[in-house]
């Protein structure tokens, strides 16, 4: 499968393998070996905290996770298992309510078994974000399927 | 009613009368993450996530998605400052870090929290998730939140 393939592939299949994002509404809006991108359309219930309006900060971690997974299996570019180590968010600025929420997520480092990546997540304007991350993953395949390098390194 | 008084009678609810449920309200997400307190023991309250098919991030699995044990497990964090503490207001999260140590079944998952530092501005939280073993659990957590210090009456 080219590159091309497996990223249309991703890109078709993510609401329905993965349901709690289709149940929340991310819709990827790019994907390659270098990044994926998405949006998500707020709605009344992701509020944290009525009184002052804000988006509850754990649908900015949900929104982060989720990108940084397809980001790995796109930088990857082939079908592999993965799960998230850790990841830290640091909730830079109140996401509001009104405005979607976009993410960026790209891995900056891949070996064999682990990979580092970063993300952020901003309403108005990318060089203002609301939320920065840094996490950590892991292949969880066979051990015969992560020794196989996949090119895209 | 003020926003104030709305979240001291939520409190005044769960303290004396173990219902939560106005409590829940006061965070719209958790309402929609279907979250439970429960309060069976005195002291610090234990957090349920019922399972249902639309927290799965992965079919294959079937796992629960990352995302939502992160954002049980930050939700659990402030529902617990709003019922041990005597907040005017949501507390804002600062930021959020954690570590996933086994992948979250296709079941129901608790969380308890413990506030290892209380400042005047500033509590840091740990949080604790676990499903069938409480011995074996599925992340853990930290957070800091930024309190509503010297909150005009």
């Amino acid at each position: 499968m080219s590159n091309e393939n497996f990223y249309n592939t991703l890109l078709r299949g993510y609401a329905i393998s993965v349901p709690h994002v289709g149940e929340l509404g991310i819709e990827l809006t790019r994907l390659d070996g270098e990044a994926a991108e998405a949006r998500l359309p707020c709605r009344p219930e992701f509020l944290g905290d009525v009184e002052n309006q804000l988006i509850h900060t754990g649908v900015v971690t949900t929104l982060i996770d989720s990108i940084c997974g397809i980001a790995l299996l796109a930088h990857i570019g082939k079908p592999t298992r993965i799960a998230t180590l850790d990841l830290r968010v640091d909730y830079l600025r109140p996401s509001r309510p009104g405005k979607d929420l976009w993410c960026r997520a790209e891995c900056y480092r891949l070996t064999e078994q682990i990979a580092f990546l970063r993300a952020s997540v901003w309403q108005n304007d990318p060089a203002a974000p609301v939320a920065s991350c840094l996490a950590a993953f892991m292949r969880t395949g066979r051990p015969g399927e992560s020794s196989q390098r996949s090119g895209l390194q | 009613m003020t926003a104030a008084k709305t979240m001291e009678e939520a409190r005044r609810l769960a303290r004396e009368q173990q219902d939560c449920s106005a409590l829940l309200g006061l965070v719209p997400y958790a309402a929609y993450m279907g979250m439970r307190m429960e309060l069976n023991e005195p002291g610090a309250p234990i957090l349920r996530l019922p399972f249902k098919p639309s927290l799965i991030g992965n079919s294959a699995l079937p796992a629960i998605h990352g995302g939502v044990v992160a954002s049980f497990m930050e939700s659990a964090a402030l529902m617990h400052l709003l019922l041990m503490l005597d907040e005017q207001r949501v507390p804002k999260s600062i930021d959020f870090s954690i570590d996933y140590l086994r992948s979250a079944h296709a079941e129901d998952s608790w969380a308890s929290c413990a506030v290892e530092r209380l400042g005047r501005r500033v509590a840091q939280v740990q949080i604790r998730c676990w499903q069938s073993d409480p011995a074996k659990p599925v992340a853990l957590a930290r957070a800091h939140f930024l309190l509503a210090a010297d909150a005009p009456a």
